[in-house]
């Protein structure tokens, strides 16, 4: 009796030698490092790089080691933290501007555990230190402008269908237009259903007035908001690779808000004024004689000495293209005068639009107009009194290049006649820049000082440790043979906790090593349930190899039920939680499973090892 | 098992509601005359934690504050007295930056200050975790409720949600009562009691749904009493161990994750003790039978039928 099939052995040995692989890079420091890449994709890192930043490091007096080159970028070590930051510096010095040196943890991850694809937990930033961002996007913003963009249809067209009395307003997300007959309104429906197939009609009758109100149909709305969050992510992750982070972190979180986390970052202020440069771009053409009063916008110069050369100028309200459709913009020289110039991709949808719009305006003016958002937070009185905050965007729209178009502009095309490279280089990052769909604002901010970060791992280890210590002891000293059972179980369990933790590429953060603790705690608690069931059927006298049995046996539905609660609870934590919150319920899910699976099979492996199949009068517990 | 063994808990079940009671309306109080004392994850406002070389002068960093334009920051010692946390409740990503900089630069002894953190969140934000917090509090209830009422019985659910209910309004009552921060992590602690209590909880019914089903001829206080001694032990050495656990957590686990810990202590302590004399006074008040429990078979059930 209580004797394991060989295969159920082999088949639990099995799994704590994939745990035990998958846990043991933990064990490995990682080596402080400074990663150095290029600042464009296309630009690989060569041995004189790396042999310029090795003689950079040389020059400062410090020592490093495993100086190693995938192509791509280089990851030099070095043996104290503390001149990591210094090493870097000096590094991104002695490199210049082409390439971005970042300060980085080195996974000291042995080769052969990296060939099984075993590699070490990520830490979170509230161990690792660094900043995380939330930022929302202003897509109410997007939609409005989406709403206007189709109003100047309507507009174009009753003035070439010189339709009178006609008039097109939009206003909180609707785009009224008032008509004096049915029929006119019917032929602007047709229209309108051609051109935008998206819209949803309402028709009213007001004052002998016919009025057709559309809106945007949701699908059509959630599609021009995944496209500008999707927009702006794509440009952040490019913003966030000129900060120089190793593991950055960008991602979508809800419907409209973008999370960055920056691990091991210092400087916050740079980070944040790099991500946070919440701009647009505009190309519009300069006013003309044809251009209406009310498509004239006028703005001032960026530059200030431009400004005072040439003051105001007169663009037209509607932009050719908007920055969203500029790929990439890039500093070069022009072949015959070797002066600085900036060569501009657009899409193909900007690409259309600008040809369709330079090749009648050959020697017209352009202008690049740069839009900046900042936000201003007002509080005012809503309807029942109570004071709320408003996040206002206030744009201040200047132009940074005002170019004669030479010719018909297709998807790339080039401004020269840049006065200097530095200059140049400005006008190309700032195009670049301004590659955002729509305007964005911080919402949430959190920055971890490296030593607090430090100072939290060393915490949470000793209080695992200690906690640890503690339940081992109690349970060989209450439980005897059968504690020292459930004690190897524990251990099992935690071992598996941080192997699957480590394989689904979990975060640590403290909350998680809370969780840790707390399951070190509580992982017991199916052990007692089935030691405690044994004892009670030995205190009714059944013999010891049958109160083994039983007892397991009959904990079992107690344990799942117990269970299952509690992990129900922990889903639900994992769906509100937002960053740490999140990685304690996913240590406490996961513990709870890993924790069912060793007090009853590991445990009683062991038991059976012990006990099973043999005659036993008494037993240890 | 003999009858001498069996500890009369349910004898006190009057004292207990008694005492349950006194908790309960001390925590209401506490919780509707002082209220939570929100942590900037749900106030929204802006925090830093700065470290100084020496005792920091808290009296002068407010000083300075109120020279910065910022005379209603909180400054305050965390952990050491080297530690400081300063909130303020103005909005504004920039806040943190400028102050944490103010405060290295105007420092004039030896050493330096170190920035340890700063976090800003916007009110927002703040008002969407505390939506979402006590929106996913009662949703935990309601699945909860839900799943032991299929796998128990009605009555059961309705004992482990009172429980469950008591628990988590004795610990709010506590950070209430004593004005602790409760922020995100202490959130997380709370749903984190709602869960171990209820394991706790479970455990008792599944032994009182087996006892009603093994014992014959005996009272439901006796039944009740049974299996409550039956799971003392167990009872009392989870919650040691868990105990065990936490106290490392609190007395080593660092300032950040003191509350946490704290809440969580407070709810165990709490939840062994309502899983005894909440969950179970519940049942009996309910007047739980034997019948409660008897699976009721459908007629036709055993018999064998034609399907097409």
């Amino acid at each position: 009796m209580n004797r394991y099939p060989l295969w159920k052995y082999l088949l639990i040995l099995a799994v704590i030698t994939v745990g035990v692989i998958y846990a043991l890079p933990n064990i490995y420091p990682p080596d402080p490092a400074i990663q150095i890449s290029g600042s464009s994709a296309a630009l690989d890192i060569d041995d004189r790089t790396m042999t310029k930043a090795e003689q950079a490091i040389k020059e400062l007096g410090v020592d490093y080691f495993g100086a190693e080159n995938s192509g791509t970028s280089g990851l030099i070590r070095l043996y104290d933290r503390s001149m990591q930051l210094s090493v870097q510096r000096k590094v991104q010095e002695a490199l210049g501007s082409d390439y971005v040196v970042a300060v980085n943890l080195a996974p000291t991850t042995p080769q052969w555990l990296l060939d099984l694809g075993a590699g070490p937990m990520k830490l979170g930033l509230d161990l690792a230190g660094g900043v995380h961002f939330l930022l929302e996007v202003d897509t109410a913003r997007v939609l409005t402008e989406e709403l206007e963009s189709i109003e100047d249809t309507v507009e174009k067209h009753i003035r070439s269908e010189r339709l009178h009395g006609v008039d097109a307003r939009v206003h909180d997300g609707i785009m009224t237009i008032t008509t004096d007959t049915d029929e006119q309104r019917m032929k602007l429906t047709d229209f309108l259903r051609k051109e935008v197939p998206e819209l949803q009609y309402e028709r009213v009758e007001q004052g002998g007035k016919f009025l057709l109100n559309a809106t945007m149909s949701d699908a059509y709305i959630r599609q021009k908001e995944d496209y500008a969050v999707s927009q702006n992510l794509t440009t952040l992750r490019n913003r966030v690779n000129e900060i120089g982070v190793a593991e950055p972190m960008v991602q979508r979180q809800g419907r409209n808000r973008i999370v960055v986390e920056l691990p091991g970052i210092q400087d916050t202020a740079r980070a944040k004024s790099i991500i946070g440069k919440t701009a647009n771009l505009e190309f519009r053409l300069e006013a003309n004689e044809t251009t209406f009063t009310s498509q004239r916008e006028e703005f001032p110069w960026r530059d200030e000495l431009k400004q005072s050369r040439s003051g105001n100028n007169v663009v037209e309200k509607r932009p050719v293209i908007t920055g969203s459709m500029v790929t990439n913009a890039q500093i070069g020289y022009d072949p015959d005068t070797s002066l600085p110039q900036v060569n501009i991709t657009l899409d193909s949808q900007g690409g259309t639009a600008m040809h369709r719009r330079t090749r009648d305006n050959v020697g017209r003016r352009m202008a690049v107009v740069f839009i900046e958002y900042k936000t201003e937070i007002k509080r005012q009185r809503s309807g029942d009194g109570e004071e709320e905050i408003v996040y206002e965007q206030i744009p201040q729209a200047s132009i940074i290049s005002f170019p004669v178009i030479q010719g018909a502009l297709g998807r790339s095309f080039r401004i020269t006649g840049i006065d200097n490279p530095a200059e140049a280089s400005e006008l190309a990052l700032l195009l670049r820049a301004g590659a955002l769909a729509a305007p964005m604002g911080f919402v949430e901010e959190r920055t971890i000082g490296p030593s607090l970060g430090a100072e939290n791992i060393a915490l949470g280890v000793k209080s695992v440790q200690i906690g640890l210590a503690l339940v081992l002891v109690f349970m060989l000293f209450y439980y005897k043979v059968f504690g020292f059972a459930a004690n190897i179980a524990l251990a099992v369990n935690l071992t598996l906790l941080i192997a699957i933790m480590s394989m689904f590429g979990a975060t640590l953060t403290l909350p998680g090593i809370a969780g840790i603790v707390l399951t070190v705690g509580m992982a017991v608690d199916a052990n007692v349930l089935i030691f405690s069931r044994i004892r009670e059927e030995l205190a009714n006298g059944v013999p010891p190899q049958t109160a083994i049995k039983s007892g397991f046996e009959r904990a079992l539905e107690t344990i799942l039920d117990a269970n299952i609660t509690t992990f129900i609870v922990a889903i639900i934590l994992y769906g509100i939680g937002t960053g740490s919150v999140k990685g304690f319920a996913v240590t406490l899910a996961i513990g709870i499973v890993t924790s069912v699976f060793t007090a009853t099979t590991c445990t009683r492996a062991i038991v059976n090892l012990i006990y099973g199949g043999r005659r036993v009068n008494k037993l240890w517990i | 098992m003999n009858s001498e063994k069996i500890i009369n808990f349910m004898g006190r079940r009057y004292l207990a509601v008694v005492f349950s009671a006194v908790m309960l309306a001390v925590s209401v109080g506490a919780l509707a005359v002082k209220g939570l004392n929100f942590g900037l994850d749900f106030t929204g406002g802006t925090l830093i934690e700065m470290h100084y070389p020496e005792t920091a002068d808290l009296e002068a960093i407010r000083t300075q504050l109120r020279d910065q334009g910022y005379p209603s920051a909180i400054v305050a010692n965390f952990g050491s007295d080297q530690d400081v946390v300063i909130r303020i409740q103005a909005d504004g990503e920039k806040v943190g930056d400028q102050v944490a900089a103010v405060l290295v630069e105007s420092y004039a002894s030896e050493g330096e200050v170190i920035r340890k953190r700063t976090e800003y969140v916007g009110s927002q934000i703040g008002d969407e975790f505390a939506n979402d917090g006590g929106l996913g509090m009662l949703f935990a209830l309601a699945v909860v409720m839900v799943y032991v009422a299929l796998r128990f019985q009605f009555k059961f659910s309705v004992g482990a949600v009172v429980a469950l209910v008591h628990d988590v309004t004795i610990v709010l009552g506590m950070f209430a009562l004593f004005q602790l921060d409760f922020d995100l992590t202490v959130l997380a602690a709370v749903l984190a009691v709602i869960g171990y209590s209820l394991n706790d909880t479970i455990v008792v019914f599944d032994r009182v749904r087996e006892n009603f089903r093994v014992i014959r001829k005996a009272e439901p206080i006796e039944v009740i009493n049974i299996s409550l001694t039956q799971t003392l032990e167990r009872t009392l050495m989870t919650s040691f161990t868990t105990l065990l656990v936490l106290s490392a957590l609190f007395f080593v686990g660092g300032e950040l994750i003191h509350n946490f810990a704290l809440s969580l202590l407070v709810g165990i302590v709490v939840g062994t003790y309502s899983s005894i004399y909440v969950a179970a006074n519940i049942l009996l008040t309910m007047n739980i039978t034997k019948e409660d429990l008897m699976q009721i078979e459908k007629e036709g059930e055993d018999q064998e039928s034609l399907m097409p």
